[in-house]
């Protein structure tokens, strides 16, 4: 024991669920100042951890100490008045209220919303998160809300501050510009608990971690002492798969399977992102990533693919051979188009069905559906099969899809997706949020459709997931598509440049290369 | 105060598929006892008069084809609603579409039935069913097209046209549906006999509407459960993203739920006024349209529940009736009953989520 007490201090914390052991005697310490990982998988416990911290969930057993003091945060409010500030993983934001309505229901309610606004800007600027605090949140996309919860969290000026997965949707130099914020908070004194499984950024971030499996900690380490391997092996038990990519240079012969030609479409709504002559081809055999900022189009480009969106001219999308821009979604998936979404819960699966009834989305022909009537037999025997050919963990096809974690409800859409046989496969975001394991196999499964010589688009926001998938990269920026790269020669920098829309001075010499295969 | 409450609310992993089923059964014994205790403050001995309640619409042939003759309109609009719900598009005017149906019926029925016609019975009763399931559908329809074209809501669209519909029927029966040899009262003349749904069984007022009604249960229990169509309106309900993703119409699920809707609110007031009324008056329903909500629900948003939901129902409006005879209770009392239903159903679905638990002391 130290002679200061630490800012916070867990004991033998315990916490069960129906069926599940989530947190099992527990301990954890964080000094002032001190920025901590707590690494884990989806599914080892961390979330729950943190929302007993947060006052969300009440323990079973064990004891906190908040600067040396036993405490019994029954409620968010007692942590938000102890000075702990948590932004979720899970935005719990309200959709029809604007970024500054949102920010005022976590605070006193007698907040003058004029002066919020002016310190909503503010602190976006302080620490590089810009927002638009009238904006309304429905408008916003991922990336934009998450700042918004780091936003609300940073304005009570907390003592302990926990951030769940916070960088999955940023770019490389916005992480780079949210550590320089973390790091400032801790030199300030504010601790910090950093909840994540990107090894890089723990390694880069934090003093100290606690590794997490299966509700217990199963180790306690200096992450800047540990290699990406060693702190892996702590975390699931093996090491990572290291993806191999098979580089064919002859596939610019390859049959072009879906062409978005000069693709450009108004605003759907006052905050939409119009999106301004998209040209982009991928052929058969290959990986094609389209890398950006999320909010810079990603959303209305997607609507547009899907069939969500049909206001595009038909010739503007053409999906093997065929011109679809008008088309609804299944004449599209008749086409050939198998489609993940970005939001697992709610577009890409129904939240309160079960998984078997969550394949009818997009599995609306014989023999799934016979003359109109649904065969629920055969239905859930694919769903069967998809969950134990993915590995998903479910109680079985009849299990609801919000009872999944993240990870294993996104390989089953993925499953799902591609138990369609997709001549051309799109995926939105295939790993966010998603756990290491959970990744690398989907990431697997994404250069095996490959293989077999599916035509395959990725919309990503992590680029290392983009560098190790792609044969191309894009960027998309402000509703505009960049050219595209091939890999070999792309960098972070440059990428990250074009994510702030400037490839025009820089692209020259890269689209000479491409108009040299074509 | 709460801190002493020794009984606290735990979530549940997964929702109770049991107390789902559960919950109606318990909200009725609640109602029950709570009817019991009113009773008793009213002054009357609470066992004779639930007696009243609810035994005695069960003695006889007689008080039991009573009771099923009063869910035919509770349960077709009911089935209706389930449609509506299941797509969370929230039709509570199907009192209004039940009005409208009875009065396109009596419309027709008025136009039909007229010496030396030469109709003969059955083809004016189809021609008359159509009529009603028609005038329903389209009176739905309005508010589809107002929430299709204008993004009106349609909650306040469907309620405030059960007025409209209300006022229209008044207006008929005024003017021109008159029975000239009405001695000037505001109804319709009294159809002949040859016009009237044949009875189901003899020496009742059970006509073959209720076996309609079955069989559009069991038809609505296919169409919700199994059909691709019932699904998207389900996924539209309760997921609209992931209904676009599929590629399910939001447009279709609205336009579809809302036809069905009307269309069996329109059903069940042309078999009122074919059956048990026998022509049109100025009111044609103590409410069924709105009973329904309730018995759509209490039904579980399935059909075949709302065929219990129904005879529940019914049960309540046939016992208020006896209190009102034998107990000398004001009419009131039905609204009271099934208010008292609909607040302890939803008050009994907390439990679905959450179970309740005894405060361990600390």
């Amino acid at each position: 024991m130290t002679a200061t007490p630490a800012r916070l201090e867990i004991a033998h914390i315990r916490k069960a669920y129906p069926g599940v052991l989530a947190n099992d005697d527990i301990n954890l310490r964080v000094t002032p100042g001190e920025i901590h990982a707590v690494l884990g998988e989806n599914g080892a416990g961390k979330s729950t951890l943190m929302k007993i911290i947060f006052g969300t969930v009440k323990p079973d057993a064990g004891e906190i100490r908040w600067n040396g003091e036993v405490v019994h945060i029954s409620n968010p409010h007692v942590a938000r008045k102890l000075g702990i500030a948590m932004v979720f993983q899970h935005f719990s934001l309200f959709d029809t209220l604007t970024v500054a309505e949102n920010i005022a229901l976590g605070l006193q309610a007698d907040t003058d919303l004029q002066e919020l606004t002016a310190r909503i800007r503010q602190t976006g600027e302080k620490y590089g998160l810009e927002l638009e605090p009238n904006r309304h949140v429905h408008t916003l996309s991922v990336g934009e809300r998450q700042r918004v919860e780091i936003v609300r969290a940073l304005l009570t000026n907390p003592q302990l501050l926990i951030l769940d997965e916070p960088t999955s949707v940023l770019t490389p130099q916005a992480v780079e510009k949210l550590f320089i914020t973390l790091r400032k908070l801790a030199a300030e004194g504010c601790s910090i608990l950093y909840i994540s499984h990107k090894l890089d950024e723990i390694r880069a971030l934090c003093h100290s971690a606690t590794v997490m499996r299966g509700g217990r900690v199963t180790g306690n380490c200096d992450p800047r002492n540990e290699t990406s391997a060693g702190l892996s092996r702590m975390m699931i038990g093996d090491e990572l798969v290291r993806l191999r990519r098979e580089r064919n240079h002859e596939i610019h012969r390859n049959e072009l399977k879906l062409h978005i030609n000069r693709l450009c479409l108004p605003k759907a709504h006052l905050f939409a992102t119009e999106l301004k002559d998209i040209e982009c081809e991928v052929r058969a055999g290959e990986i094609v990533g389209i890398a950006g900022v999320s909010g810079n189009g990603q959303q209305e480009l997607l609507a547009a693919l899907s069939g969500e969106d049909q206001r595009a001219a038909p010739n503007m999308i053409v999906l093997g051979g065929a011109a679809v821009g008008h088309l609804a979604p299944n004449p599209r998936r008749a086409r050939g188009l198998g489609l993940v979404p970005e939001e697992r819960l709610g577009r890409g699966a129904v939240p309160s069905l079960s998984l078997a009834a969550n394949m009818l989305l997009s599995h609306q022909k014989d023999p799934y559906v016979k003359r109109g009537m649904i065969d629920f037999a055969y239905t859930r025997r694919v769903a069967a099969s998809i969950i134990e050919r993915f590995k998903v963990k479910a109680s079985g096809p009849d299990a609801l899809a919000k009872s999944l974690s993240g990870g294993n409800l996104q390989k089953f859409i993925v499953g799902r997706e591609m138990e369609r046989k997709p001549s051309v496969f799109i995926v939105a975001q295939p790993t966010w949020g998603v756990d290491v394991g959970a990744a690398a196999q989907i990431h697997a499964e994404i250069l095996a459709l490959k293989q077999e010589g599916c035509a395959v688009l990725v919309i990503s926001e992590e680029l290392d997931e983009l560098f190790a998938l792609c044969d191309r990269l894009h960027v998309i920026a402000k509703g505009q598509l960049s050219p595209s790269i091939q890999i070999e020669q792309a960098t972070r920098e440059q990428v990250g440049l074009w994510m702030s829309g400037l490839w025009h001075d820089t692209a020259a010499g890269t689209v000479a290369t491409e108009a040299g295969h074509a | 105060m709460l801190k002493a409450f020794p009984l606290k609310l735990e979530l549940r992993g997964a929702p109770s598929q049991t107390m789902t089923y559960l919950s109606p059964l318990l909200a009725i014994v609640l109602t029950m006892i709570l009817g019991a205790l009113l009773f008793l403050l009213l002054g009357k001995d609470p066992v004779a008069a639930l007696k009243v309640f609810l035994i005695d619409p069960f003695s006889g042939k007689r008080a039991i084809s009573e009771l099923l003759l009063k869910s035919v309109p509770l349960i077709l609009c009911a089935l209706g609603l389930t449609v509506c719900f299941r797509a969370s598009i929230w039709n509570i005017g199907a009192e209004g579409q039940f009005t409208v149906g009875a009065l396109c019926a009596g419309a027709m029925l008025v136009w039909l039935d007229v010496p030396g016609h030469g109709i003969s019975g059955t083809v004016g009763l189809i021609l008359m069913i159509c009529a009603g399931v028609l005038g329903g559908a389209f009176w739905a329809s309005i508010t589809a097209l107002l929430r299709d074209r204008f993004n009106a809501n349609e909650i306040l669209v469907s309620l405030m046209l059960t007025y409209v519909a209300q006022l229209l029927l008044m207006y008929a029966v005024n003017g021109p549906l008159k029975d000239p040899n009405g001695m000037n009262f505001p109804q319709s003349k009294v159809f002949s006999d040859e016009f009237m749904l044949p009875m189901l069984i003899a020496g009742t007022r059970l006509h073959v509407g209720f076996v309609v009604t079955i069989v559009a249960a069991l038809i609505m229990t296919v169409f919700v459960t199994r059909s691709l169509r019932g699904f998207s309106l389900t996924v539209g309900g309760v997921a609209p993203h992931a209904a676009r993703y599929a590629g399910f119409s939001s447009r279709n699920a609205l336009w579809m739920s809302l036809l069905i809707s009307g269309g069996f609110a329109g059903l069940a007031g042309a078999f009122e006024i074919a059956g048990p009324i026998g022509q049109l008056l100025p009111s044609v329903s103590p409410g069924y349209g709105f009973a329904a909500i309730i018995v759509a629900f209490i039904g579980r948003l399935h059909p075949i529940g709302a065929v219990f939901g129904g005879l529940i129902m019914s049960l309540l409006y046939l016992g208020g009736e006896l209190a009102q005879s034998r107990l000398g209770l004001p009419s009131a009392i039905t609204g009271v009953f099934q208010g008292m239903l609909l607040f302890l159903l939803l008050a009994c679905d907390t439990l679905i989520d959450y179970r309740l638990r005894w405060k361990q002391q600390a």
